[in-house]
């Protein structure tokens, strides 16, 4: 049984004159016990399916169920079952931590000692500041704490939206370690992310963009789409490179990607290469390096992306 | 020999008995792309303050476009420009009258902020949404629009802190272009990012860990400093010896 399904949902916001449509025609599905990532940019849509899901906000129109219940007709039912890390942090801040943990048991009429094995490792690291009020933690620890009382309720579903924004790498490596050990445990996750190096720890993806779901796949299946040959290219100049590059007719796309910059073709003639390299070499740079290369989640998505603002 | 457009000495700042930053030391060349990367709580927004003349030192030195961070901090705001993901421009403003707001601020007269208004909002392709409020522009438009304003009075530096964050992949880079043109006008560019691949477009960069600097080079020898192959790994090395966590 699939622990989550959405079938055409929309949902648009505003007055009749200025409508702005969130979420367009969304459809998918997440399997029990699956870890599945939601990518995309702020204003794609994912926290407004957050709020459809967690039964906050109603749709326009569509369908949409989690752990088996209707999100419009048992959503008591729901909110029972499912654990929800909003995208802002929403605990008390006046609470101390071991109080705020405490407070979200006893509304969901358990408390710390039955669930305390689900937490415990995550709990841990934070237990040395119980007695610190919310408001007072680091980042980090308060992310921590936001998911132990996510959890605290031993929810079947678990609901992060963008748990690791704005979270340094050592943080963020960390949070997705505890994710991995709490899908062990059979917990199903639904995970939002504006980071797409954090795709491929998912067990399956959903690409959104202004409200459109793009794509639906593992992230081995969705680079596999990605439709001609990809090239990286570097030098010791890599500004001069990219205008360049940019400027030969044959491209159709180049973009910076880290020490490299990524570029395709528009034909897909195997002298494409040579070519370019004849051409680049005209004004020589010291050190150019150009290579094929396998396209990443980052790479499909700018591919399968809308035009920016045309 | 290029010109220092920053340069800091044994700079420190303490909160009580907190070190926040602890005697940093380094400079930046004029029309360099400088990153200035940590973890969260490492220091950063400290030392930007402190070099964008908002907030003074406990020791050590340091000057901006040439002004000193003690003495002359009104004439180092006139000399920079800002930008930060969490506070640009006004939503309640329109298009133009954030550029006007922001220009008149930063002392351009009615002739310029006009010209430079128009020529700007035409470079990025918006000059129809110059009556448009901020509020109704998609994030990519507003952070792009946010950058430009920040450099309307072409300043010698331009700070930005986290200018990117969780803008779509196609802006970010079309984010870069713009870095990337103002740095070769000669502005210098001192900037913070999460993302790493970006920490890979500065020309040198500093990671900072516990209010220190423990690393300062070009990204592709940081990654021979720390026999990795992304600078990422890199961070990772350096950050996870951090003792203190906090924003």
């Amino acid at each position: 049984m699939a622990a989550i399904t959405l079938d055409n949902i929309v949902k648009t916001y505003g007055e009749k004159d200025k409508k702005v449509l969130a979420v367009d025609r969304a459809s998918f599905s997440v399997e029990e016990g699956e870890m599945f990532g939601l990518i995309g940019p702020d204003g794609a849509g994912k926290t407004t399916l957050f709020r459809i899901l967690t039964t906050l906000l109603l749709p326009d129109s569509g369908t949409a169920s989690v752990a088996g219940y209707d999100t419009a007709k048992d959503y008591t039912k729901i909110r029972n079952s499912v654990g929800y890390m909003p995208g802002r942090f929403s605990l008390y801040q006046d609470l101390t931590v071991e109080e705020n943990l405490q407070f979200f048991a006893t509304i969901f009429n358990t408390t710390i000692e039955e669930n305390y094995h689900l937490i415990k490792d995550i709990y841990v690291q934070i237990e040395p500041f119980k007695d610190r009020r919310a408001g007072k933690l680091s980042g980090g620890m308060k992310q921590k704490l936001a998911l132990c009382c996510a959890l605290i309720h031993k929810p079947t579903v678990l609901f992060l939206d963008e748990p690791t924004t704005g979270v340094d790498v050592v943080s963020r490596v960390e949070f997705w370690d505890m994710l991995k050990r709490l899908k062990a445990q059979g917990i199903t996750i639904l995970v939002s992310t504006p980071y797409m190096d954090e795709a491929v720890l998912c067990d399956r993806i959903a690409l959104i963009q202004n409200g459109k779901i793009l794509s639906v796949d593992t992230p081995e299946n969705t680079v596999r789409k990605y439709p001609t040959k990809l090239y990286a290219a570097r030098s010791d100049d890599m500004h001069r490179l990219l205008k360049e590059i940019r400027s030969y007719p044959d491209i159709a796309s180049c973009f910076t990607f880290g020490e490299s910059m990524h570029f395709t073709f528009r034909s897909d003639d195997p002298h494409n290469i040579e070519k370019l390299k004849a051409k680049l070499n005209k004004a020589p740079h010291e050190y150019l390096e150009i290579k094929e290369i396998q396209p990443g989640i980052e790479d499909y998505f700018i591919q399968i992306s809308e035009p920016a603002h045309e | 020999m290029s010109e220092i457009a920053i340069k800091a000495d044994k700079l420190t700042k303490k909160f009580d008995d907190f070190v926040a930053v602890d005697a940093i030391t380094f400079d930046v060349k004029q029309g360099e792309i400088f990153g200035f990367v940590g973890a969260n709580g490492a220091g950063k927004t400290t030392a930007m303050r402190i070099l964008c003349g908002l907030s003074k030192p406990t020791s050590g030195s340091a000057t901006v476009a040439g002004f000193d961070v003690y003495k002359e901090t009104e004439k180092i705001k006139r000399n920079i420009g800002y930008m930060s993901q969490k506070f640009s421009l006004y939503d309640d403003l329109t298009v133009m009258e954030n550029i006007t707001f922001y220009a008149g601020i930063y002392g351009l007269s009615d002739k310029e902020i006009k010209d430079r208004g128009e020529s700007l909002l035409s470079q990025l392709g918006i000059s129809h949404e110059a009556k448009t409020f901020v509020a109704s522009l998609p994030l990519g438009w507003k952070q792009k629009l946010a950058f430009s304003v920040a450099v309307i009075h072409e300043p010698k530096i331009v700070f930005l802190d986290e200018p990117t964050g969780g803008v779509d992949p196609v802006t970010r880079r079309q984010f870069w272009d713009l870095i990337y043109e103002a740095a070769d006008r000669g502005i210098t560019v001192f900037v913070t990012t999460h993302y790493m691949d970006e920490a890979e477009y500065c020309n040198r960069l500093t990671v900072m860990v516990d209010g220190k600097i423990d690393a300062l080079d070009t990204p592709t020898n940081l990654k021979k400093q720390f026999s990795v192959d992304s600078m990422d790994k890199v961070f990772y090395q350096l950050a996870r010896a951090a003792k203190r966590s906090g924003d």
